[in-house]
């Protein structure tokens, strides 16, 4: 176990030791460790590197620091600059939880169920990676979560870079009970007024959030961006639909021609969920 | 945030106002704690509360070892071979035990000795043991477990109870462990208005707090020391000696703290386990479970499969109830004959019934085991007769409360077992209780309050698609073990200087029954320092810590013990001044005669002499149901009434309970504030298993057998809870009057939040627990 103070040195300890796994809050890897599903051969504690536990400035974007606990993006001064990020953090389970969980381990543990991904996905975030030497490498969140671009030996997520849309956004979240509970389905809806954009992020119902873009564009052009920004109640609700069948789309008809079959009772609940959180989503962005 | 009557605001702070006076004393004039009726507060809350208590699972002891369990990964295979070869040549590994190593009987059960203690030949559910390992680490006990080769030949599982019944055998004892048919009246008989349906109960986990843990001692004399937190440890020992060839005398039971039991706790094949290995190494051997095999291995509540017919007038007076119940056991028997009994019999809930015609089967599969969970067979039918009364009252135009108010049961009614029901039978008074009670502000009435919705903090909820419901349940179910179990219970009392001991081998469970023992002794010796011996099976034995039955059976014999010592104590007293013991009063430890002649201490009276006494409590016999279900096979029943109110979103169908208000037949309150806690505790876990608790299993594997698959109510998810009335109508052949406290809201609850659903949906509502898509309104988009 080693405690480095800065992310250089994290990077170093961890290229002098593979093995070794590197560790923020625990939240996901203590209880595998607890559960006998991983037995690192060292760790690497994250929690003494101040420069990643805040947030800075960089022309027109904040750089967030993988350090980050839920907690800290739950309160109302972040809850300004990046309001589904903090709704996000505030929905991640207990307390305890968000007290340790981190942003970057969050994108790391990669569950399908972790709820700052969908945020991170529909604002194209940009991960800042550290690597041995001093090295930095930026990758869009997307290509982590799909597994196009993988950390490499020795990285660490530093910094993830988020745009200021300076506009509303939202962050939905069904899970089947009161008290906090695990996503069945999360929606992120955020609007862009910059470039004329809306865009949204679906979460756990599929193994990384899923974007509908052809929703995301055919709702951007019904809204006058100059005007209210405001869309009638049923166009809000035909973007729901849209985007719940985009992610739980019908069954493909079978090979040899044969009717298609329909889906499961269970994915048509999922399909509803998903078509009302959006729906409410867009809606709640645009009220 | 289980709220107390006073201090909760919530979205019923208009209503608090105009509530009736509780019943329950507290406020204004507190009585000093002591004695029967008063708020004794519990010895060990303080060492619970700042995690100082010692539980199973802090056990040590120099030099031990730690086991390991090695499961079954499939629901139903046949064994080829074992071999602990390449686990035994582990370092750090002491023994590696099979079904070959169990020197004793090779089966167990605490009611049906039909379980192996290691499997040999079959497995028959996901996480049967198979073999045991003892080991200097934990972690080398667990590779070692995961090193045994066990050679499988999977067969394809039976997991549908309604497949058992023709299934080739699971098992040698056959796949029905007991079939019902009760037959009550005259079956040709119908009625003008019929209402059918099709219920499902879940498999409900008690998912105690502290997974199962012990630790096991071998003695000299080549017997072994248990200490766990067994909640039946006479029952355990002689489960123990049995397997491990010995005699009762040789196996010793010792109760540590137990963190939270619902029925039978754990599984006693861990307590085997651990035995097994303590006498083979001749070094302690402790096990610590993990939550996965807490869940894998300990029973759950019977799921159950139930159809119904009711036939009623047209004035909603009930005719005749049909009835099919089927009730999965799992793979061994255990407790199913019990809960089917309890099923069959209050399949009809507390309503008069003319005719009734019940089957019950209880059959085996490859699903995880069942067994006692509280309010076993109760709380099933509870749900689905509660349904069936809210589908008559939709039927014919009725208020639910009303058409349940023309058929409630009495004092002098009879069950459909032909019993007649002789203890208090309130169900009316407890009805009109909560009906009456002032329902809870509507948020758009009660704009200050910030509106907790379905869906929680910062969840989806929706305030336009939020529909609020109302719903009731009845329930009813039997005190202490019935069909001519043999209920006794045996307890010490001894009095030194001004200090009076209880031994007693009922355990306390979290129930209070060392609270409840001190508040008798105090009541009864009029002594202030009462002190609870440790639990050990070196004790007379008292019994299982379940259906509440150690307020009646090991209470009253405290009561009793404590008498004899009374008149020991006084007799001399008695006679030397010329009057009867009757005359003779303690307060405060001083002893004073009626006219103030005689005043003096205990400590004085006692002389430095010690006083014992022992006696027993055994109730009224029972007998068990015959062939067609008949017999007067309960002690006695305990009766409640539960008003839900519910928010639902009806477009993504979350439900949050809002307030659950409780009116309950008690007989007598003997600690008003442990009552409370355990209606409390009760109504929640009912909550529980209305909107989430179910052991999923996928083709006989358990799906996540884990805190987030069998997810508990947290304070968010735990609704308002308002205990409205306690009626204190004595039972008069229990002791103190008093009736069981904790099952019957755990039995009621679930009915009351599906019938709340179905008035905020229109949906029919027939499966437990409430899937959220059974919960989207019909008017949903």
């Amino acid at each position: 176990m080693t405690l480095p103070g800065s992310l250089d040195e994290a990077v170093a300890a961890l290229s002098a030791m593979p093995a070794a796994v590197p560790v923020a809050g625990g939240t996901d890897l203590m209880s595998a460790v607890n559960s006998g599903l991983l037995r690192p051969a060292g760790l690497v504690g994250l929690g003494r590197i101040s420069e990643i536990r805040g947030w800075q400035y960089q022309d027109g974007h904040a750089l967030l620091g993988a350090g980050l606990t839920h907690a800290r993006m739950g309160r109302p001064d972040f809850a300004a600059l990046i309001p589904a990020l903090a709704t996000a953090a505030r929905a991640a389970g207990p307390p305890q939880i968000r007290n340790a969980g981190t942003l970057g381990g969050n994108i790391a543990s990669a569950a399908p169920t972790g709820d700052a991904l969908p945020v991170l996905a529909a604002l194209e975030a940009t991960l800042v990676i550290a690597g041995p030497g001093g090295g930095r490498r930026e990758i869009p969140i997307g290509h982590l979560l799909t597994g196009f671009d993988m950390l490499r030996p020795g990285e660490l997520i530093g910094y993830v870079r988020v745009p200021l849309l300076h506009a509303p956004q939202t962050f939905l979240k069904a899970t089947g009970r009161t008290g906090p509970g695990r996503a069945v389905a999360s929606v992120a809806v955020v609007l862009d007024p910059a470039r004329r954009n809306v865009r949204c992020a679906v979460g756990a119902v599929a193994p990384m959030p899923l974007r509908p873009l052809d929703a995301e564009r055919w709702v951007a052009s019904l809204i006058d961006w100059d005007g209210e920004r405001t869309l009638a109640p049923e166009a809000c609700a035909a973007f729901g639909d849209y985007v719940a069948a985009a992610c739980i789309p019908d069954p493909a008809p079978t090979p040899d021609g044969g009717e298609p079959g329909t889906l499961p009772p269970a994915a048509l609940h999922l399909r509803r969920t998903v078509a009302t959180l959006a729906r409410r989503a867009l809606g709640r962005a645009l009220a | 945030m289980t709220g107390s009557m006073g201090g909760m605001a919530g979205a019923a702070g208009t209503a608090e106002a105009t509530a009736p006076a509780p019943t329950l004393p507290g406020g204004a004039a507190e009585p000093p704690p002591h004695g029967l009726g008063v708020s004794l507060p519990a010895a060990d809350a303080d060492a619970k509360t700042q995690g100082i208590y010692p539980y199973a699972s802090d056990l040590w002891a120099e030099g031990l070892l730690w086991a390991a369990v090695l499961r079954s990964p499939h629901p139903r295979a046949r064994i080829l071979s074992i071999d602990t070869s390449e686990a035994a040549r582990m370092p750090g590994v002491r023994a590696v035990i099979t079904h070959a190593d169990v020197p004793g009987d090779a089966a167990h059960g605490r009611r049906v000795a039909d379980r192996p203690v290691f499997a040999s030949d079959a497995v028959r559910h996901h996480g049967e043991p198979v073999a045991a390992v003892a080991a200097d680490h934990p972690d080398t006990a667990r590779l070692a477990a995961a090193a045994i080769a066990v050679e499988y030949e999977p067969l394809e599982p039976v997991t549908d109870p309604e497949q058992a019944f023709t299934a080739e055998p699971l098992h040698p004892d056959g796949n029905l462990i007991r079939h019902i048919p009760l037959r009550f009246g005259d079956p040709e008989i119908t009625g003008e208005v019929v209402v059918e349906g099709l219920y499902r109960i879940g498999r409900q986990d008690p998912a105690p707090i502290g997974a199962e843990a012990g630790l096991a001692v071998p003695r000299p004399d080549g017997g072994v020391e248990i200490y766990t937190a067994s909640t039946d440890p006479h029952a355990d020992r002689d489960l123990a000696a049995a397997c491990f060839g010995l005699e009762p005398e040789r196996v010793k039971v010792v109760v540590t703290g137990v963190p939270g039991a619902m029925g039978d706790r754990e599984d006693p094949a861990m307590q085997l386990a651990l035995g097994l290995l303590a006498l083979r190494t001749g070094h302690p051997v402790k096990l610590a479970a993990t939550r996965e095999e807490s869940f894998l291995s300990h029973p759950h509540r019977h799921p159950t499969l139930l159809r119904y017919r009711h036939h009623a007038d047209a004035d909603g007076k009930l005719v005749k109830v049909e009835a099919q119940i089927l009730m999965d056991a799992g793979a061994y028997a255990d407790s199913s004959s019990e809960a089917l009994a309890a099923a069959v019999a209050f399949a009809c809930g507390p309503y008069v019934v003319p005719h009734a015609f019940v089957e019950g089967w209880a059959v085996r599969t490859n699903n995880p085991p069942s067994g006692h969970v509280r309010g076993e067979g109760a709380m099933q039918v509870c749900a689905a007769y509660e349904g069936q009364m809210d589908k008559l009252a939709a039927r014919l135009g009725l208020d639910p409360a009303e058409l349940r108010l023309r058929n409630v049961m009495a004092t002098g009614d009879l069950l459909p077992t032909g019993q007649t029901v002789t203890c208090p039978a309130p169900v009316a008074e407890l009805l009109r209780s909560v009906r009456d009670f002032p329902l809870p502000a509507l948020p758009v009435d009660d704009p200050e309050e910030e509106w907790l919705l379905p869906g929680g903090p910062d969840g989806a909820g929706d305030p336009g698609a939020v529909r609020r419901g109302v719903g009731y349940g009845l329930g009813m179910v039997h005190m202490l073990g019935a069909e001519g179990a043999d209920e006794v219970s045996t307890a010490t009392v001894k009095v030194t200087g001004s200090v009076a001991t209880v031994i007693c081998a009922a355990v306390e469970t979290g129930q209070g029954f060392t609270t409840l023992a001190r508040q008798i002794v105090q009541e009864v010796l009029g002594l202030e320092e009462v002190h609870v011996a440790p639990v050990d099976t070196d004790q007379p034995p008292s019994g299982a810590g379940a259906r509440s039955r150690h307020t009646w059976v090991s209470g009253g014999a405290v009561e009793r013990a404590a008498r004899m010592v009374r008149t020991q104590l006084l007799q001399p007293l008695a006679a030397q001044f010329g009057m009867s013991t009757e005359l003779l009063t303690i307060t405060d430890g001083r002893i004073h005669s009626y006219d103030g002649v005689l005043s003096t201490t205990v400590a004085e009276a006692l002389d430095g002499k010690e006083l014992w006494a022992t006696a027993q409590c055994r109730p009224h016999p029972t007998e068990p149901l015959d062939d067609t279900g008949q017999g007067d096979a309960f002690v006695g029943m305990a009766f409640c009434a539960v008003r839900a109110v519910v928010d639902v979103d009806i477009e993504l169908g979350s439900v949050r309970v809002v307030e659950m208000a409780v009116a309950q037949d008690v007989g007598r309150v003997l600690n008003p504030r442990q009552a409370r806690a355990r209606i409390e505790a009760g109504i929640t876990q009912g909550v529980g298993a209305a909107l989430m608790e179910n052991l999923r299993t996928n083709n006989g594997l358990v799906r996540r057998p884990d805190l987030t698959g069998h997810p508990l109510p947290t304070s968010l998810d735990t609704p308002d809870i308002r205990i409205v009335k306690l009626v204190e109508e004595r039972d008069v052949v229990a002791p103190f009057g008093a009736k069981a406290i904790s099952a019957v809201p755990v039995v009621t609850a679930p009915a009351a939040v599906a019938a709340a659903v179905r008035a905020a949906t229109g949906r029919p509502v027939n499966r437990l627990p409430i899937r959220p898509q059974a919960a989207v309104g019909a008017g949903a988009v």
